[in-house]
C-alpha cells in the first residue's frame, strides 16, 4: 500500500519531467506522456480506494526521510484513510477527463507540449498533496500547485491581461501561504512534529486547547486561524477572493482543472484534514461565517456577470463558501461529500463552457463576410454571453452536458448530485446556526438563478449574433468527456443518500458518510465530535440539540426544493420567456427592471464585484508602487550622486546629473552669500563719505611736514651706503659670481647628461614595460575569467604537489 | 524503506562536481553576459550540493551544515540581483550584452 501510496503522485510528475527534458519538440508525443502519466494515476488511485473500501484502516507508511534535525526528522510518507482515497479517486478521475477534453481544447495551439507540461506537474502535485503524511510535505505540494497556476494562468503571455491576472493569483495566494506558514511554525513550534499523525489526535489537539497563546486565546483557535489565512487565499474565500475571476484568462481545461476542480479544493481538504484541531478551537464561528459570507456575496455578484466563464468562477467561490461554512459547523461529512460532487459537476460546466465558446469561435470565423470584418474581429468576444442564445440546437450534447452540470449546481431535488450535497449541508444548518441556514438557503436560490439564467441565455431562444449562428459542436475528443462527467454529476449524489431517506434510503446502498466517518471516528471516541448523531444528518431528520434527541424535520429539505427549484423557475421568467434580442449586456432584464426604479446603480456594482478590485488597487497596489518610486527617487538622486562623486575623484569624466546640480547648487552660494557678502562689506567701506575730507586735511599739515623731514635725513643715509653697496660689495660679489659660472656649467653638464640620462631610460623602460604588461588587461571579462581559472589551477597544482613535498 | 538512504555520498559529489564543472565552462565560454550570470549560479548550486551532502552524510544532526546552505543561498540571490542590476547598466550605457564587445576598463 504503502508503494502504491507513492506511485499515485509519480506518473504524472514523470510526464513532466519527460515533457519538459525533451519530448516537447513533439505534440503528440507530450500529449500521450500526460494522458499516460494520468491513466497509471488513475489505475493506482482505484486500486487504493477499493481497498480502502473493503478495509478502512488508515494507512500509513514512510518513505523518504527528508531531512533531520538534532533529534527530530522530517520526511515525505503515505497517509491514506478513507477521506484521502476519496479524494484520490476523484482527483485522478477529474484529471484524466480534463487531460482528454485538453487533447481537443488545444489542438489548434502550437505551444501545447508546454500545456501538457504544466497541468502533469500540476497534476502530480495535486496527487502528492492528497497523499502525504505531515504537513510540511503538504505545503511542498500546495506551493508548487500555486506556481502551476502562475504558469497556466499566464499561458498566453503575449496577452497583457493574462500576466496581471497570473501575478494575481499567485500574490493574492501567497498572502494566503504566509499565513499558513506562520500557522505551520506555530504548531511546529507546540507540537514539535508535523506528521498528520502527530499533530492531529485527540491528546495532542486537546493539550494545544488548553494552551494559552496572546493572553485569552488558545494555540488551537491561533494555528487553525492561521491556516484558515492558507484556505482563505487559495480557496477564494472572502478577502482573497479576488484573484480567481480574472483567473479565467488561462486556458478553459486549466480552469477546469485547477480553478474548479482540484486546487481550490486543496484548501477545503486542509481544513478537512485540521478537522480535529478545528473541533476543538474557538474559530469555528468565524470559519462559518466567513464561508457563509463568501457563499452569499459571490452568487450575488455572478448574477449580474456577463461572461460565461466568469459566472462559473463566482459560482466555484461560492460553492467553496459553502464548503468552508459546512465545516464551521462541524459537518465533516457534508463538506467532503460537496466538495466531491462540485468537482464533478463544476469541471463539466468549465468544460462545457469551453465547448460554448469553441463553438463560438468557429462561428465567428465561418460566418460569411467574415473576412471584411477585421474591426469586429478584435473586439469579438467569444465569452460574452450576450453574444449567444440558442445554441441548444446547434451544440446539442454540449448543451445537455451543460443543463446536467447546471442543473446539480442548483440542487435539483433528487436526481442530480449537487441536491444531495448541497441538502445535507442545508440540514446541518437547522436548527442552532439559524442565519446561516437562511444565508446559504438565500444562496441557493441565487445558485439556481444564475444557473437558470446562464442557460436560457446561452442555449435557448434565438441566436442574438452572427456568431452565435454558426456555432458548431465541437470535437469528439472534447465532447465523451462532457458526457461522461455528466453522468457522474447525476449519479455520484446517490452514494450520500442517507439510510433514513424515505423510500430511496433503503433501495440504494449509500454508505458514503459512514465511509468517511471512519476518518474521524477517533475523535468520537475521544469525545471531542460534538455530534453523537447518526453520521449524516438526513434531509429528513436532524442533528440532535443539546438534550440529544433527533429532531425530526422536513423543514431544511423543503427549503432547499425550494430554492433550487423556485430559483430555476424565476431565472426561466425573467430569461427564459421571450427571446432577448440586443447583445448588450445592458439589456439585462433586471437591469432594466431595476432600471425603472432607479435602482441600476446596484446591478452595476454586483457586475464590478462591488468595486473590490479598485479598492485593493488604492489600498495596497497605488502604496507599494509609490514606496518603490521613493526608493528609486533615493537611490539615483542621493546614493547616485555620492557614487558620482567618488568616482569623479578618481578622475571619471562622465555624466551624473545630481553632482553637476549639487555643483552648480554650490556655486550659486559662493556667488550669492560669499561673494556677495565680501562685496557688501567692501562697499560698506566705501561708505564713510563725511570722514574723507577731515583725514585729508590732517593728513596734509601735520604728517607731511614731519615726513619731509625725516626724508631729508635718511637721504644723507642713503648717498653714503650706496657707495658701500656699489664699489665694495658689488666688487666681491662679481667676483664669486664669476667662479659659481664655471662651476655651475659642469655641474649643469654632468647633470644633463647623465643624471637626466638615467631617469630618462628608466622612465622609457618603465613605460615599455607597462605598454607591454598592459595587453593583460584588454577589458575584456573572458580573459580575465581564463587568467582567474589558471591562476586558481597553479593554486591548486602548488596545493597537490605540496602534498608530496 | 526509505529511498533517499541508498543513494552513497560519492554519488553527490561527483553530481557536484559535473555541476560545478559545467558552470565553469559556461562561464568561460559564453558569450552573453547573461547566460555567464546563469552559468555562476550553476556553480554556486553544485557547492551547496557538495555542501548539503556532506552535511547529511557526516552529520545529519547538526543544523550547521543546513544553515550554511540556506545562507549561501541568499547571498547568491543578492549576489545575482545585484549582477542582474550591473548588466542592464551595461545594456544602457552599452546596448549591448556580448561580453567581448564591453572593454570599458582596457588599460
Amino acid at each position: 500500500m504503502t508503494t502504491l501510496g507513492w506511485l499515485i503522485p509519480v506518473g504524472p510528475f514523470a510526464a513532466f519531467a519527460a515533457i519538459a527534458l525533451g519530448a516537447h519538440t513533439s505534440k503528440r508525443l507530450s500529449r500521450t506522456l500526460a494522458l499516460v502519466g494520468i491513466a497509471l494515476s488513475v489505475v493506482l488511485s482505484q486500486v487504493v480506494f477499493w481497498s480502502l473500501v473493503r478495509n478502512p484502516e488508515t494507512r500509513t507508511g514512510s518513505v523518504i526521510h527528508w531531512f533531520s534535525q538534532g533529534t527530530q526528522s522530517v520526511g515525505l510518507g503515505i497517509f491514506i484513510d478513507p477521506t484521502n482515497a476519496v479524494m484520490l479517486a476523484m482527483v485522478s478521475f477529474v484529471c484524466l477527463m480534463i487531460f482528454i477534453y485538453s487533447i481537443g481544447y488545444m489542438a489548434h495551439d502550437p505551444r501545447q507540449s508546454r500545456f501538457f507540461a504544466y497541468v502533469s506537474l500540476f497534476g502530480g502535485a495535486m496527487l502528492g498533496a492528497m497523499v502525504v503524511d505531515n504537513l510540511l510535505a503538504f505545503f511542498l505540494f500546495w506551493e508548487v500547485m500555486g506556481t502551476c497556476s502562475y504558469l497556466l494562468i499566464g499561458f498566453w503571455w503575449e496577452k497583457r491581461s493574462a500576466v496581471n491576472a497570473s501575478l494575481k493569483a499567485f500574490l493574492v495566494t501567497k498572502t494566503g501561504d504566509l499565513f499558513l506558514l506562520l500557522g505551520l511554525v506555530l504548531l511546529y513550534s507546540q507540537v514539535g512534529s508535523l506528521d498528520y499523525a502527530d499533530v492531529f489526535n485527540p491528546a495532542t489537539v486537546g493539550a494545544l486547547a488548553r494552551t494559552p497563546i496572546f493572553g485569552a486565546q488558545s494555540v488551537a483557535t491561533v494555528a487553525v486561524l492561521l491556516l484558515f489565512g492558507g484556505t482563505i487565499g487559495k480557496s477564494a474565500q472572502l478577502p482573497l477572493h479576488v484573484w480567481l475571476p480574472d483567473a479565467m484568462e488561462g486556458p478553459t481545461p486549466a480552469s477546469a482543472l485547477i480553478h474548479a476542480a482540484t486546487m481550490v479544493s486543496a484548501g477545503v481538504y486542509l481544513m478537512i484534514r485540521a478537522f480535529p484541531l478545528l473541533v476543538v478551537s474557538e474559530a469555528m464561528p468565524i470559519v462559518a461565517g466567513v464561508g457563509t459570507v463568501t457563499a452569499v456575496v459571490a452568487a450575488l455578484v455572478a448574477v449580474a456577470q456577463s461572461d460565461v466563464k466568469r459566472v462559473l468562477a463566482f459560482s466555484t467561490i461560492s460553492q467553496l463558501g459553502y464548503m468552508v461554512a459546512a465545516l464551521g459547523m462541524g459537518a465533516y461529512e457534508a463538506a467532503l461529500f460537496h466538495l466531491l460532487t462540485h468537482a464533478f459537476f463544476k469541471s463539466l460546466l468549465f468544460m462545457s463552457a469551453g465547448s460554448v465558446i469553441h463553438g463560438m469561435e468557429h462561428g465567428h470565423h465561418h460566418s460569411p463576410g467574415h473576412a471584411v470584418r477585421d474591426e469586429e474581429d478584435k473586439s469579438f468576444d467569444p465569452q460574452d454571453m450576450w453574444k449567444m442564445g440558442g445554441l441548444g440546437f446547434r451544440m446539442p450534447v454540449t448543451a445537455v452536458s451543460f443543463m446536467a452540470g447546471s442543473l446539480a449546481l442548483s440542487g435539483f431535488p433528487l436526481v442530480t448530485a449537487g441536491f444531495w450535497s448541497k441538502d445535507e449541508i442545508l440540514a446541518h444548518a437547522w436548527p442552532g446556526y439559524d442565519w446561516i441556514f437562511w444565508s446559504l438557503a438565500a444562496a441557493a436560490l441565487l445558485t439556481a438563478f444564475y444557473s437558470a439564467r446562464q442557460i436560457f441565455l446561452v442555449f435557448f431562444n434565438k441566436p442574438r449574433t452572427r456568431a452565435a449562428v454558426h456555432a458548431r459542436e465541437s470535437a469528439v475528443v472534447m465532447v465523451v468527456p462532457l458526457a461522461i462527467l455528466a453522468i457522474f454529476a447525476i449519479t455520484l449524489g446517490w452514494v450520500g443518500i442517507p439510510e433514513d431517506f424515505p423510500l430511496l434510503g433503503r433501495w440504494i446502498p449509500g454508505g458514503f458518510g459512514p465511509f468517511v466517518d471512519r476518518s474521524i471516528e477517533y475523535l468520537e471516541a475521544a469525545g471531542m465530535y460534538p455530534l453523537a448523531h447518526v453520521p449524516i444528518a438526513a434531509p429528513g431528520q436532524h442533528a440532535p440539540t443539546a438534550e440529544g434527541g433527533a429532531v425530526q424535520s422536513h423543514l431544511p429539505l423543503l427549503v432547499g426544493v425550494a430554492a433550487s427549484l423556485g430559483g430555476l423557475f424565476l431565472g426561466w421568467w425573467v430569461y427564459g420567456r421571450w427571446p432577448i434580442r440586443a447583445s448588450e449586456a445592458n439589456s439585462d432584464p433586471v437591469r432594466l427592471a431595476l432600471g425603472r426604479l432607479e435602482l441600476t446603480g446596484i446591478h452595476i456594482a454586483l457586475a464590478d464585484q462591488f468595486g473590490i478590485d479598485g479598492l485593493y488597487q488604492r489600498l495596497v497596489v497605488r502604496p507599494a508602487v509609490r514606496l518603490a518610486e521613493i526608493c528609486d527617487a533615493f537611490d539615483s538622486k542621493v546614493i547616485d550622486s555620492l557614487v558620482v562623486a567618488y568616482a569623479r575623484g578618481f578622475g571619471y569624466q562622465g555624466p551624473g546629473e545630481a553632482p553637476r546640480r549639487v555643483a552648480q547648487a554650490l556655486g550659486e552660494v559662493d556667488e550669492k552669500l560669499i561673494d556677495g557678502t565680501v562685496v557688501a562689506f567692501a562697499k560698506g567701506f566705501g561708505q564713510h563719505g563725511r570722514l574723507g575730507p577731515v583725514i585729508a586735511a590732517a593728513d596734509r599739515s601735520v604728517l607731511d611736514r614731519l615726513v619731509d623731514g625725516v626724508g631729508g635725513i635718511s637721504r644723507g643715509i642713503a648717498r653714503a651706503t650706496h657707495w658701500l653697496d656699489h664699489d665694495l660689495l658689488d666688487g666681491a660679489v662679481n667676483a664669486i659670481t664669476g667662479l659659481g659660472r664655471l662651476s655651475s656649467g659642469g655641474l649643469g653638464l654632468f647633470d644633463n647628461g647623465v643624471v637626466d640620462g638615467v631617469v630618462e631610460a628608466t622612465a622609457d623602460g618603465v613605460g615599455r614595460l607597462g605598454k607591454a604588461a598592459r595587453r593583460v588587461q584588454s577589458g575584456q571579462l573572458p580573459d580575465y575569467l581564463w587568467n582567474a581559472f589558471a591562476l586558481i589551477l597553479m593554486l591548486v597544482a602548488v596545493l597537490v604537489l605540496f602534498q608530496f613535498a | 524503506m526509505d529511498l533517499l538512504a541508498t543513494v552513497p555520498l560519492s554519488w553527490y559529489l561527483i553530481l557536484g562536481a559535473a555541476l560545478f564543472c559545467i558552470g565553469v565552462y559556461g562561464v568561460l565560454a559564453n558569450r552573453n553576459l547573461i547566460v555567464i550570470m546563469m552559468a555562476i549560479e550553476l556553480m554556486l548550486n553544485a557547492v551547496v550540493l557538495n555542501l548539503a551532502a556532506f552535511a547529511r552524510f557526516m552529520e545529519p544532526a547538526r543544523i550547521q551544515g543546513k544553515a550554511f546552505a540556506i545562507v549561501t543561498y541568499a547571498t547568491a540571490a543578492a549576489e545575482a540581483a545585484l549582477g542582474l542590476a550591473l548588466i542592464i547598466s551595461i545594456w544602457r550605457t552599452e546596448n549591448t550584452v556580448a561580453v567581448e564587445e564591453i572593454d570599458l576598463l582596457k588599460g
